[in-house]
């Protein structure tokens, strides 16, 4: 008896872009044409992959939803589990579509200044696909670092003083924060005698005072290294100085890593410590921690005038009133922060790339790439790129902006709105006999000031660039560089006008993390694959 | 024994910790390193100590047929460490080719790429 092959595509978000890189390390740059085209084609793979995920985990197709891959064939606490629920196919979907976005982009300049451009992609890629797809805390840890690596690469890519500035403070804390995640995975492994995340939580309930006090403090100290690439505020300095000095089509990328840790964090929380032995440990941490980082974020916002640091702050922002929301602790508040996660992503990626196109009105001899060139030596400078350059660039460019805005700040009609509008309902609206606490009317205060803080900002901003500049020259841009920009943001359009289907999906997701002991039965009754051995058989 | 690697461990990690917070680059790398070192043994212990037991199972240490797992060393831990070592050295190494980098762009080992006004 052999698997099924649609089992099999649970493997492949990790598998395709293995092999992708792996073969584009083999071609030389002088080929980057070919090297774009298979890494174009990985990328789409993964996209047409992650749709058919996303489908079946919302159809029958798997029991509940969720889609057990058991690597190797060994049953479940034993071996290393992969695990597909509607969760996970959105974030797949999510990082497939933020690099096909970033990948387009990078295709005319950004991927031509330095080497290896490409496999680190693919890799980075690996890492995060991996991260959202296992079930197993060691392995969590090796795509942590396959995807740390891959960005550690990707940051320094296009080689300047400030770019390996900031790449090596960011390195450093990367791999701080890498090792108290070992601690933590010791430290849960001495308490309960296993990192399979779904036979952890089984397991919580029998653990005796001692190892509970272990297992907590083990889960503390893994939950920093989450919330250090989640930017908590105090452990998420990093940020906008890496943010602001990496080439866009990188901190683009980056801005979904960042939401990797709020992704684990929302998983493992709400499987341990969602009811049991512990339950609520840590919840009040997280929304304090939230809450802090929500308000440097807006204090950051207001105060930067670059503009890469406004787009870091932003994504500061995001990341703090997710982490708030999950600290918050109520179950009906999950669905419409992955609305926010994923439309406020989509638009911090956008004005990530967006701020670069921008930056051409200032400089027109696109100093940005003197810039880059100053250190590398790279043999045959990018030619001025060939390519069909779009005509009202500036009209675009204005309006690209707007739409980025409008989706950070919150304001109607794009997603970014309806995300805040479902908070503060769901905020309001306790359930019954819940009394509204002070703590609240805080997050509603902090939610709505960052939003107010995210409008001067950008406003200044816009009318510094578009209205009071003195002598505006039209700069010149690719179709390549403006379609990826155009489709994050007809994608959060999209999420608007879809709001109620995608609405529905994620609470789907929501609900199901929910239900952990659902989700722990599943798990551990995988069945293995009999295999026939030859003399069995009758 | 207990204290010995306990002491150790503490020992190297709070090195580490301080020399990772220190301004010079080959400072850091150091912190970085003793505290892997740090790190990896924590790991090893976290499958309790033992003497002499080996973390396989032999044919003989079968009890009719079953593993008498009193007899062994936990496996796991030795497993984690071996990976977790591999990495750790890796991304060290990466680390020391930017170090290498940053003080041949900026003329400086300082972690900030500048001296600190004096």
């Amino acid at each position: 008896m052999s698997l099924p092959w649609m089992q099999h595509l649970i493997l492949a978000p990790v598998l395709l872009p293995l092999l992708c890189g792996a073969l584009l390390v083999l071609i030389s740059e002088r080929h980057h044409e070919r090297k774009f085209l298979i890494d174009l084609v990985g990328v789409l793979g993964l996209l047409v992959v992650s749709l058919v995920l996303v489908h079946l985990s919302d159809s029958e197709h798997w029991p509940g939803g969720v889609g057990v891959y058991l690597a190797a064939n060994w049953a479940a606490p034993f071996g290393i589990v992969l695990l597909v629920d509607r969760l996970t196919a959105v974030m797949l979907l999510l990082s497939s579509g933020l690099a096909l976005a970033s990948l387009v982009f990078a295709m005319t300049r950004w991927s031509r200044i330095g080497v290896h451009f490409h496999s680190l992609f693919q890799f980075l890629l690996m890492g995060i696909n991996g991260a959202f797809l296992t079930n197993d805390l060691f392995n969590l840890f090796v795509f942590f670092e396959v995807m740390l690596a891959a960005s550690y690469g990707l940051v320094l890519h296009g080689y300047n003083s400030m770019r390996i500035r900031a790449g090596m403070q960011y390195i450093v804390i990367n791999l701080v924060a890498s090792f108290f995640f070992l601690i933590g995975v010791a430290l849960i492994y001495a308490a309960a005698g296993t990192l399979n995340m779904a036979d952890l939580a089984g397991r919580v309930s029998g653990l005796d005072a001692d190892e509970l006090v272990l297992l907590k403090l083990g889960m503390t100290v893994l939950a920093l290294a989450f919330l250090t690439k989640s930017a908590m505020w105090p452990l998420g300095f990093w940020l906008p100085t890496t943010y602001a000095a990496a080439s866009p089509p990188v901190a683009a990328m980056m801005v979904l890593m960042t939401k990797i840790g709020v992704y684990v964090v929302l998983r493992l929380w709400l499987l341990v410590f969602s009811d049991g032995a512990a339950a609520g440990f840590g919840f009040d941490a997280l929304l304090w921690g939230g809450l802090a980082t929500l308000a440097f974020g807006t204090i950051g916002l207001l105060a930067s005038q670059d503009s890469g640091r406004m787009a870091g702050y932003a994504a500061v922002i995001s990341s703090g009133t997710l982490l708030a929301v999950v600290g918050y602790g109520q179950p009906s508040l999950i669905g419409v922060a992955l609305f926010y996660l994923i439309g406020s992503t989509l638009a911090v990626a956008a004005f990530l790339l967006l701020i670069e196109l921008i930056e051409r009105i200032r400089t027109p001899s696109a100093a940005m790439l003197a810039l880059t060139m100053e250190a590398f030596a790279v043999e045959d400078a990018p030619d001025e790129p060939v390519g069909v350059a779009i005509p009202g660039a500036l009209a675009f460019l204005g309006l690209a902006f707007a739409g980025c805005a409008l989706v950070i700040t919150g304001l109607p009609p794009l997603s970014g709105f309806i995300a805040k509008f479902g908070l503060f309902h769901a905020l309001l609206n306790p359930g019954p006999g819940e009394a509204l606490g002070r703590i609240t009317w805080v997050l509603l205060t902090l939610v709505v000031l960052s939003g107010l803080a995210g409008i001067i900002s950008l406003m200044r901003f816009g009318v510094r660039t578009f209205w009071a500049a003195k002598d505006v020259t039209p700069p010149r841009l690719q179709l390549t560089e403006v379609a990826p920009i155009s489709l994050l943001l007809l994608l959060c359009v999209l999420l608007t006008v879809q709001a109620g289907p995608a609405m529905d999906y994620l609470e789907r997701s929501a609900e199901a993390l929910h239900r952990s002991e659902a989700y722990v039965e599943r798990v551990l009754s995988e069945p293995v694959v009999s295999r026939i051995i030859e003399g069995d058989r009758p | 024994m207990e204290a010995v690697i306990a002491i150790s461990i503490g020992v190297l990690f709070g090195s580490g910790v301080w020399l990772v917070l220190r301004p010079r680059t080959f400072q850091v790398i150091t912190g970085l390193l003793l505290i892997s070192y740090a790190v990896n043994l924590f790991i090893f212990i976290m499958g309790r100590l033992w003497l002499d037991r080996p973390p396989l199972t032999l044919e003989d240490g079968l009890v009719d047929g079953l593993v008498d797992a009193g007899l062994y060393a936990d496996p796991l831990p030795q497993a984690l460490v071996l990976t977790a070592i591999v990495i750790g050295f890796a991304t060290t190494a990466l680390y020391l080719v930017v170090m290498i980098g940053s003080r041949g762009l900026t003329g400086t080992d300082h972690v900030d790429g500048k001296e600190s006004s004096k």
